[in-house]
């Protein structure tokens, strides 16, 4: 009995952390206290905004495709969930990004409703 | 001289063996440091390079590279401990500040100096940091010259 409990919290803990890529998007409707729009997240991903790059510098106009590195020119692994599962399914890493990428595109962080938006444009991608 | 021999015999095989990096692992170094650029052999700068490199990641050559403390910590760690700025030439710009880019070192200056500036221009490299462009085995840690194809 103990041992079914134990498996049962790791199991309860393992599901826990996994997230999906609309969890995110949940998350920063809810901090921006309004509705995304994918619109207006098409518009500011293929945008320079302060910056010397846009979003799409690196992940191209449509990340369904593989994009590259504006200045070393690695190979970047699409960004939209529908072309690669593994995008948007870990909360630090998805904060990591955000924060990097937001200075180097605009020189300061992403508002959550900037955020909303983009993850908004992305899941609509197919 | 006698002596001399052998001593010089041994220079000349670990130099041959130089270009041939045995790349220690580490998840994290590969992660974060090869997720924008290729995971460059920590042994290719000196200890007071990585330090100073990792001391200021938030401009890390005009991006924002900055990590969780605890990673960087842990990733100065390791480069710390595998640099090797001995093999690498003075390891101190003018100004006595420790050189930030492998490309600044006098390795690289003489290994390369056959190259021209243009060819590290062009579209299919970029740059010199683009080491993977020509030494097609520089992931595996290869930078031998019977590996190295240039592309035009």
């Amino acid at each position: 009995m103990r041992r079914a409990l134990t498996i049962a919290a790791l199991l309860f803990t393992a599901t826990a952390q996994a997230e999906t890529p609309r969890d995110f998007l949940t998350r920063f409707e809810k901090e921006a206290g309004s509705a995304a729009s994918a619109e207006r997240g098409a518009r500011f991903f293929a945008s320079k905004l302060g910056g010397e790059w846009s979003c799409a510098s690196c992940h191209t106009e449509k990340p369904m495709q593989v994009g590259r590195h504006a200045r070393t020119d690695k190979p970047i692994t699409p960004l939209a969930p529908a072309a690669n599962a593994e995008r948007f399914t870990d909360a630090a890493k998805v904060d990591k990004w955000f924060r990097r990428n937001c200075n180097d595109t605009l020189n300061r962080l992403c508002s959550a409703q900037e955020k909303a938006d983009v993850m908004a444009w992305l899941l609509a991608l197919k | 001289m006698k002596k001399l021999i052998p001593a010089m015999l041994l220079l000349v095989a670990l130099s041959a063996q130089a270009d041939n990096y045995r790349l220690p692992k580490s998840p994290a170094f590969e992660e974060e440091c090869g997720s924008c650029h290729m995971a460059y052999p920590p042994q290719m700068l000196h200890a007071d390079s990585w330090r100073a490199m990792m001391g200021d990641l938030s401009r890390h050559f005009g991006s924002d590279a900055s990590l969780d403390e605890k990673r960087r910590v842990a990733i100065t760690d390791f480069l710390v401990a595998n640099a090797n700025g001995r093999k690498t030439g003075t390891t101190r710009d003018a100004a006595g500040k420790p050189l930030l880019r492998i490309t600044e070192t006098e390795r690289f200056k003489k290994k390369h100096r056959e190259v021209a500036a243009a060819t590290f221009q062009r579209t299919s490299i970029k740059s010199p940091a683009n080491c993977t462009a020509c030494h097609r085995q520089a992931a595996a840690g290869d930078y031998r010259e019977r590996s190295i194809n240039i592309p035009k």
